[in-house]
Order: C-alpha cells, then structure tokens, then sequence
C-alpha cells in the first residue's frame, strides 16, 4: 500500500501536495493539520461563526488535490475539520460540487468533541489540579480518537475522510489496518503501523525539512522539499521515500531523527491504538532516497483517552526595538530596564515580563556556550501575557515610545497582540468517548 | 596513551528537538558509530541538565537506542510552561538541539 502526505501541520505547503496527488500512484493521501493550538483557536473561530472553526486552508487544498485523487481512486483522509468536522464536510462537498466531482462522497468522523463532558471537578492529573482551579474560561475539549474510529468512514466509498482530533498517526492505522484487515488487537502489528503513521504525520521532516545544517548535513534543492511517501507491506514492515524528482532526501539520519521526534522513552510511544515499542526498529538504506523499517512492535493500548482541554490564556504583547553599532548591547539593556520600570510604576503592570537582547541572547537565556557574540545589532524584545488589553497595549506604547525618550539610536519599532490559549491534558475512560460517522454525497 | 581532542557535538553528531506540552525532547545521533561510546559515557543525563541551566526546572532522563547509535533526552519544566504559557520566542524549543550540540565531548583522535 502506498500512502503519502499532503500536510505535517496546519499551514504546511501546498505545492508538494498536488505533486503527491498527480505523480505519486497513491492508494491514500493523509492532511495532518491539528495541533492543540490549532484546535484551539478553532474552538473560538466557531464560536464566533458556527460554520468556521476547521483548517482555513481547507477548501485551498481540496481544489487543489481532490480533482486528482478522485480521478485516480486515491482517498484523502485528513483531521482539517479541527473544532468543526461538520462544517468541514459541508464546506467539502461544496468544492465538490464547484469542481464537477458529483457524487463523491464525504465521510465526516465525530465523536471527539467532548467539551460537554469536562466541568469543573474534571481532574488535570499532569497539572496536579482540576479545571476549576486553572481559574481562566474554558474555551474547549478533544479527546484524541483512534483507528477505530476511522474504520467505519474508510467503510463507505467516500474519497474524503474528514475529522477533527484524530490521532496523527491513527489516520495511518486506519488505512493499514482497513487495507489488511489487521485484528483490532494484534499489538504489535498496530505498533508497526503506527511507526508507518508516526514516521509520515510531520511530512517533509523525514524528507529534508527540519535537517539542513549547512556545511554539516547539505540537502538537496531544499526550496522544493517532497512530501514522504510510505509503501507498507501487510507485515507491517515499510519503506519510506519520496517522488523522485522532488527535492529533500530520504536517508538513515534524516529517518533517525524523525523517528524519535516528540518521543520519550522508546519502547512506549501511547496513541489511542497501541502502546508502540520504537526501541528494536532496524533501518535499512536502499539507496535512491528510501529507507526501510522492520523491527516496531506493540503492547495493549491505553485504557483512558487523552483530551486537550484549552482555556482563554488572555493577550500576548509583544514589542520590539533595535540598536546597531558599538554598545548596541548596552544601549538594548539599558531600553530594557525603561521599560520594565515604566510598565510597572506607570502602568502598574504586575505580571512577569520576558525581556529578550535578540542577537546576544534570547532563544535560550541560560546558556553560556563561550561562543563570540558581536552585540553590535541587537533588538530588544519585550513579552508579557495579560488578561487586560490596557496593560497588554501599555508594553507596545512604553517600547514604541523609546524612540523618543530611551537611548541613542533606536529604531524599527515593531508590536502585536496576540490572542493567546492555555491547554491541560485530562483522561477519559474510552467507553465516555463514543464515535460515529457521517456520510455527504456531493 | 592516546591523544584526545575536545570538540562540540555538533562536529560528531546530530539532533532533533520536539515538545509535548511543558516538556522538550532531544535526540542525539552519532555520526561514526566508533564516536557512540564516547558520547554516551559523557554526555550523560546530568551533564545535559547541567548545559541547559536554570531552563530546566524539572529533570533530564536519558533513553538509550544503542543499536542505532542514538541517545533520547527528556526534558521536564523545561519550555518556560510549554508553546501556550511560554514568553519564549521558540516556545516549542526546536532549536535546542543546537542548544545540546554546543555541548563539548572529549574523543580520541585516532576516530576523528
């Protein structure tokens, strides 16, 4: 089985998609789209229109590939119905219909939005608290569902399979285990199948993306990276490349780092199929940019499922200046302490406020690596969170106002606000969390 | 006796950073497999939380996946409350892999 994918997160590229679409003998196409912010602000977009809150690039992006993929029998299965898998469906059939694809079908999975079952007293056991404790409005809940939950949609004979918080490597599962009716408890076969989905699920970072050191690790043609492909055997085993003439790579180091990315221990990677065991995975370089796996295996899964529980975490302020020039570091530190003085003798800011000397140190202010730093075009950065829109636009007026009253030379003033969230992890028994399926037809 | 050279990470190896929630991921990669022992015996879970400072307020737990010449470190506390709590311009650490690869390890010269 062939399976390729088309996006690793929420804005990923168009481009490598539709080459996917048109060159790529796929069986399936996977659009990997949700993160928990991404679900977030879907939650509040629906709130605020109830036919929005799934991905905007949507529509965009089944223009683009549907037309192909409908024409050679390869089916689109993709969690970009977000906060509103619903609305995602309808908005789906009607590309359908404006591209002439009459009588394809939609299966839309539901079941994840579990909003209504989290209150006050629902435990956040990695927070050591409850939801009523986080004190900030809960903006909305998602449990993340499982294969079991795809199957039924891969059942029908619809060319598009939409969610909202499907589990990224479960969309993966789904199809293997439909394609070869896998049982629904040969572990380590899911485990095999959810390296496959784990490997794939962040796209052009097992093909390049995410990689290039220059000088260190080169990679070819990088502006035109593919997207991976996954030809999977019915034993679970897989090899992993890309479309031949797409840019990127796909070698042993490129698949090592992949293959441990947002992974703790190894032998334990839990998904709502599998308790997936990386730890004796062998990969073998065929050359030609692909790279095969065998060796993943699997226990029992997990008896709760996770959910992402988001709450309103207020604005983010940012505002930045620059300085160039000998002491431009002194002179950045020097704005620094104005501000933070102004903000809270002025405008009685009491909340923490992050200062950042972009250019000498910001990304990571504890580290001393002894390397040489020029301090001779240094911005200044200063972030704070706040639940009230009059602290949040006193940051970017006390920044901004350096250019008058702060030291010589400062210039480029940029700010925003940003709205911000806040999420907890919460577990339901899966017997809370029921699923189902439904079918549009265009 | 042989020689030895001290040299960042970066020179032998790789790595790649991820995130769940308030807590980062790192794996570490050797180039040479003939570097693999050197790293594992320095680079060890206490020498990465003592790189990394302050910015972790949780523990480092190392995993080894030795066949593949690979360390995973796992980083609690350590992202400022995660990409959603986080004042960090990188709230989600990916670039603290070049954070771990500054990180100085002695190896033989004879396996340079």
């Amino acid at each position: 089985m062939r399976i390729g994918c088309g996006a690793g997160f929420s804005a990923d590229r168009l481009d490598p998609a539709v080459d996917l679409a048109r060159d790529g003998a796929l069986d399936a196409l996977v659009f990997e789209c949700v993160g928990e912010r991404t679900l977030a602000f879907g939650h509040r977009d629906r709130r605020a229109d109830p036919q929005a809150g799934y991905n905007t690039l949507l529509q965009t992006r089944l223009r683009a590939v549907w037309p192909l993929t409908a024409a050679s029998g390869c089916r689109i299965v993709t969690n970009m119905g977000a906060a509103n898998p619903m609305a995602a469906g309808r908005a789906a059939i009607a590309v359908a219909r404006e591209c002439g694809l009459r009588g394809q079908s939609v299966a839309v999975v539901l079941g994840d939005d579990v909003t209504s079952l989290i209150d006050a007293d629902t435990p956040l056991p990695l927070s050591g608290c409850n939801v009523g404790d986080v004190g900030r409005d809960m903006i909305g809940a998602n449990a993340y569902i499982g294969a079991d939950a795809i199957l039924p949609a891969l059942e029908t004979d619809a060319g598009l399979v939409i969610g909202g918080r499907l589990a990224d490597p479960s969309m993966f599962l789904a199809l293997l285990r439909h394609r070869f009716g896998w049982d629904a408890a040969d572990w380590p076969l899911l485990g095999a199948g959810t390296l496959t989905g784990h490997l794939m699920e962040c796209g052009a970072q097992i093909t390049g993306g995410y990689f290039a050191d220059p000088g260190h690790k080169d990679v070819p043609d990088l502006a035109f990276v593919g997207y991976p492909i996954a030809e999977v055997r019915a034993d679970g085993t897989v090899t992993i490349t890309k479309l031949p003439q797409a840019g990127g790579m796909v070698t042993t180091a490129t698949v090592k780092e992949q293959l441990l990315y947002e992974v703790h221990d190894p032998a334990r990677y839990l998904t709502p199929d599998v308790s997936a065991d990386f730890s004796g995975v062998q990969l073998t370089d065929h050359g030609g940019d692909r790279v095969g796996l065998r060796g993943a295996s699997g226990t029992t899964r997990p008896e709760t499922l996770k959910v992402t529980v988001a709450f309103d975490g207020g604005l983010l302020a940012e505002a930045e200046v620059s300085y160039a020039g000998r002491g431009a570091a002194d002179r950045a530190r020097l704005a620094a302490e104005i501000a933070s003085t102004r903000l809270q003798r002025v405008h009685g800011v009491t909340e923490d406020l992050r200062t950042d000397l972009i250019g000498v140190r910001s990304l990571h202010a504890h580290a001393d690596h002894g390397l040489p730093v020029a301090e001779t075009d240094v911005r200044l950065r200063v972030a704070g969170r706040f639940e009230s829109r009059e602290r949040a636009e006193a940051v970017l007026w006390e920044v901004e106002s350096l250019l008058c009253s702060g030291p010589a030379g400062g210039g480029g003033f940029r700010g925003r606000i940003t709205p911000s969230i806040v999420t907890h992890d919460a577990f339901l028994p899966r017997g809370d969390v029921p699923t189902r399926i439904e079918v549009l037809t265009a | 006796m042989s020689q030895t050279q001290t040299l960042p990470l970066r020179a032998i190896a790789h790595a790649r950073a991820g995130d769940k929630g308030n807590t980062s991921n790192i794996s570490l990669w050797v180039n040479d497999p003939a570097h693999f022992a050197a790293v594992r015996e320095q680079v060890t879970a206490d020498a990465v939380k003592r790189h990394f400072g302050a910015q972790v307020q949780g523990t480092v737990t190392r995993h080894e996946v030795p066949h593949l010449h690979g360390l995973n470190f796992v980083l609690t506390a350590a992202l400022d409350g995660g990409v959603n709590g986080s004042l960090n311009l990188d709230g989600h650490g990916k670039s603290w892999s070049f954070i771990l690869l500054d990180m100085q390890v002695k190896v033989e010269t004879g396996t340079l």
